[in-house]
């Protein structure tokens, strides 16, 4: 065979490279079925105790507001009119009128009324930014079985390395999304009336935003050590405080203030944001435009600095 | 088709792996590099294959420069590593297909010549069976038949028994001479067993502290230790170091235990010669043997150690440098 003949069969191009090595990734995880029913089952056994048993709104409904029947107030309590001796007020009414201030309360604060429709969502965003993490952390192991340097040595192009890592973490990341947002529907989210099926587009542009920012600076990470050790401890340190230091479980208007400068900065915020206005929300398109905007510079930045850095390894 | 000129590889600044070495691969030969563990081979296999980039030095394989033509050398070369380095998730068919991709092979043509390879190296049988159910000797020759899919020109094999028992060496060896005869490549191989360097290269090249000592045909690099070694000793109470001396072909003698160690070139026409002439002068032989120097010989004599003693002694040190180097490369 002529030279000239090998060099014109092989015609690798980014495109070639990039399916064929993300192929490999979703193959890996589809040909494990427990893991891919582990995957899932984590975060619905969250969603479903943590969001199910923090039953904030049930603080406020008639039927928990146990009040005597009949509430006696003392004149001394009343100031207009004046000179009463007393009133009695009925208490299955005050209850209901708490309770009608208790729907208020969760609708201000919250933005609906029942929390578990405001947690599950929550649970969507912290699900996404672990699995696209963890998802980056599979090249220390491509760098250890010497896969990598193997792929390495093929004429494959090399950004196609990096992006198949970063398109399987947000594939990934899409995947879970969907599915916990379907059971948490059978569990009683409440959909908005603006809701459509389109919707979905943009909570997946939303997270696929996400998912490339965080996996790409993750990916970097990992590419340079030789141990899983080192970034699962730096993904357990920083999931929770991202977790918690944002709008995941609990609005940010009534977190203290510090907490408050990091959940505005905290892309975790504006995807979970983004994703409420999409499902739970009437649809706020002023929201909407800062909440993509936000996410779509936290993706340029971060995956530059990350593709750099990794690119800066691949071609030592 | 491969010509390195002053290759060199300094990890963290400071450990040279790879030091000045230059060398030449003609095309259709098998090259061995043959060195113990540590010596810099595995570096020198990473520049050639665009893995690694050189410190110092060019490189070139097929003209191709390994530094600013790497895309062109990568589509030429052919790669089996050290480490199993196949998906152990997917079959053996989808791994060969993998690679297929990685080389931009159209579909229809990968898939004929996945057949075709899958054949060759005689894992037709299992090709839909995921790889972590192979054995060491099927996944190595897996790694054959993905080295083997863009049809390289050169095929680089990186220690290719590594760890494998004898009978499945020597299958691999079998494989590997078959490649050679059927499609007609140049070969560069690295290894640190003597028997495989002996049985499979054409030209060796002994490496060691990152230094080329010697490089050579194996029978070059035998007859460059001085020929045979034949023993002999006689009956009688007397020194016959001069008669022996005498005979054509005998290079020296040396009385060692009451025999005569002699070297000597063609030690199996010389023997018989040297047995005349002590008869003729009333001496009986009474104990004659040949030995044809090894590549053990020859390893000891230029890198000044036995190649299984440095095998086991310099494990610790060995594991203690590839640990540097593994920090190194994490820079």
């Amino acid at each position: 065979m002529s030279n000239a003949k090998v060099l014109n069969e092989c015609q690798p191009s980014f495109a070639k490279g990039l399916w064929a090595l993300t192929r490999r990734e979703l193959k890996k995880w589809l040909s494990d079925p427990v893991m891919l029913v582990m995957f899932v089952l984590q975060p619905l056994i969250w969603m479903g105790l943590l969001g199910k048993s923090m039953n904030i709104g049930g603080l406020f409904s008639a039927n928990n507001i146990n009040l005597p029947q009949q509430i006696p107030i003392p004149g001394t309590a009343i100031l207009y009119p004046s000179n009463i001796p007393e009133v009695v007020l009925d208490g299955a009414a005050l209850s209901q009128m708490i309770a009608q201030m208790g729907s208020k309360i969760m609708e201000d604060n919250f933005g609906v009324v029942d929390y578990f429709s405001f947690m599950a969502v929550g649970m969507v965003s912290m699900i996404v930014m672990n699995t696209t993490m963890f998802s980056g952390m599979s090249i220390v192991w491509d760098r250890r079985l010497g896969f990598l340097d193997k792929v390495i040595s093929t004429p494959v192009s090399r950004a196609a390395i990096i992006f198949s890592k970063i398109l399987n973490a947000t594939l990934r990341a899409m995947f879970q999304a969907t599915v916990i947002l379907a059971f948490a529907y059978l569990l009683g989210l409440k959909l908005s009336s603006t809701f459509t099926p389109l919707n979905f587009l943009g909570i997946y542009v939303a997270i696929f935003l996400l998912g490339v920012g965080l996996s790409s600076v993750f990916i970097a990470f990992s590419i340079r050590s030789t141990r899983m050790e080192r970034p699962m401890q730096f993904i357990g340190l920083i999931t929770m405080p991202l977790t918690f230091a944002s709008n995941t479980f609990f609005p940010t208007k009534l977190l203290p203030e510090w907490m408050q400068a990091i959940a505005i900065v905290n892309p975790l915020t504006y995807l979970t944001d983004a994703i409420r206005h999409l499902t739970i929300l009437p649809m706020d398109t002023a929201a909407l435009v800062r909440d993509f905007a936000y996410l779509g510079l936290f993706a340029a930045v971060l995956a530059t600095i990350g593709i750099v850095l990794a690119w800066k390894y691949l071609t030592k | 088709m491969i010509k390195a000129e002053n290759l060199t590889k300094v990890f963290n600044r400071s450990l040279v792996a790879v030091d000045h070495i230059t060398f030449s691969v003609r095309e259709g030969e098998v090259f061995g590099f043959l060195g113990p563990n540590g010596a810099g081979k595995t570096t020198t296999i990473n520049m050639l294959i665009t893995v690694l980039k050189p410190t110092e030095g060019t490189a070139s394989v097929l003209g191709f420069d390994v530094v600013k033509q790497a895309n062109e050398v990568r589509k030429v070369i052919g790669v089996v590593p050290q480490e199993y380095t196949a998906d152990e998730d997917l079959t053996g068919y989808e791994n060969i297909l993998l690679c297929a991709d990685l080389y931009g092979i159209p579909r229809e043509t990968a898939k004929k010549r996945a057949l075709e390879l899958l054949e060759l190296v005689e894992l037709t049988d299992f090709k839909d069976k995921r790889v972590e159910t192979y054995s060491g000797g099927m996944r190595r020759r897996l790694e054959l038949a993905c080295g083997l899919i863009n049809r390289p020109k050169v095929l680089f094999l990186d220690e290719p028994t590594l760890g494998l028992d004898v009978q499945t060496r020597a299958a691999t060896w079998e494989y590997i001479r078959r490649l050679k005869k059927e499609y007609g490549m140049t070969l560069f191989m690295t290894t640190h067993y003597l028997e495989e360097a002996d049985a499979l290269c054409d030209r060796i090249a002994i490496i060691d502290h990152g230094k080329i000592v010697v490089t050579g045909t194996p029978s070059e690099l035998k007859d460059s230790l001085g020929g045979d070694i034949i023993t002999i000793a006689i009956r009688e109470n007397v020194d016959v170091t001069d008669i022996i001396q005498s005979v054509e072909n005998v290079k020296e003698v040396r009385k060692e235990n009451g025999a005569y160690r002699v070297k000597a070139m063609k030690g199996e026409v010389t023997a018989p010669l040297i047995i005349e002439a002590l008869r003729r002068k009333g001496y009986t032989v009474t104990r004659l043997s040949l030995t044809e120097p090894t590549l053990n010989e020859v390893y000891l004599e230029y890198t000044g150690k036995a190649l299984r003693d440095t095998e086991e002694s310099s494990r610790a040190e060995f594991m203690a440098q590839r640990i540097h180097l593994w920090r190194a490369r994490k820079r």
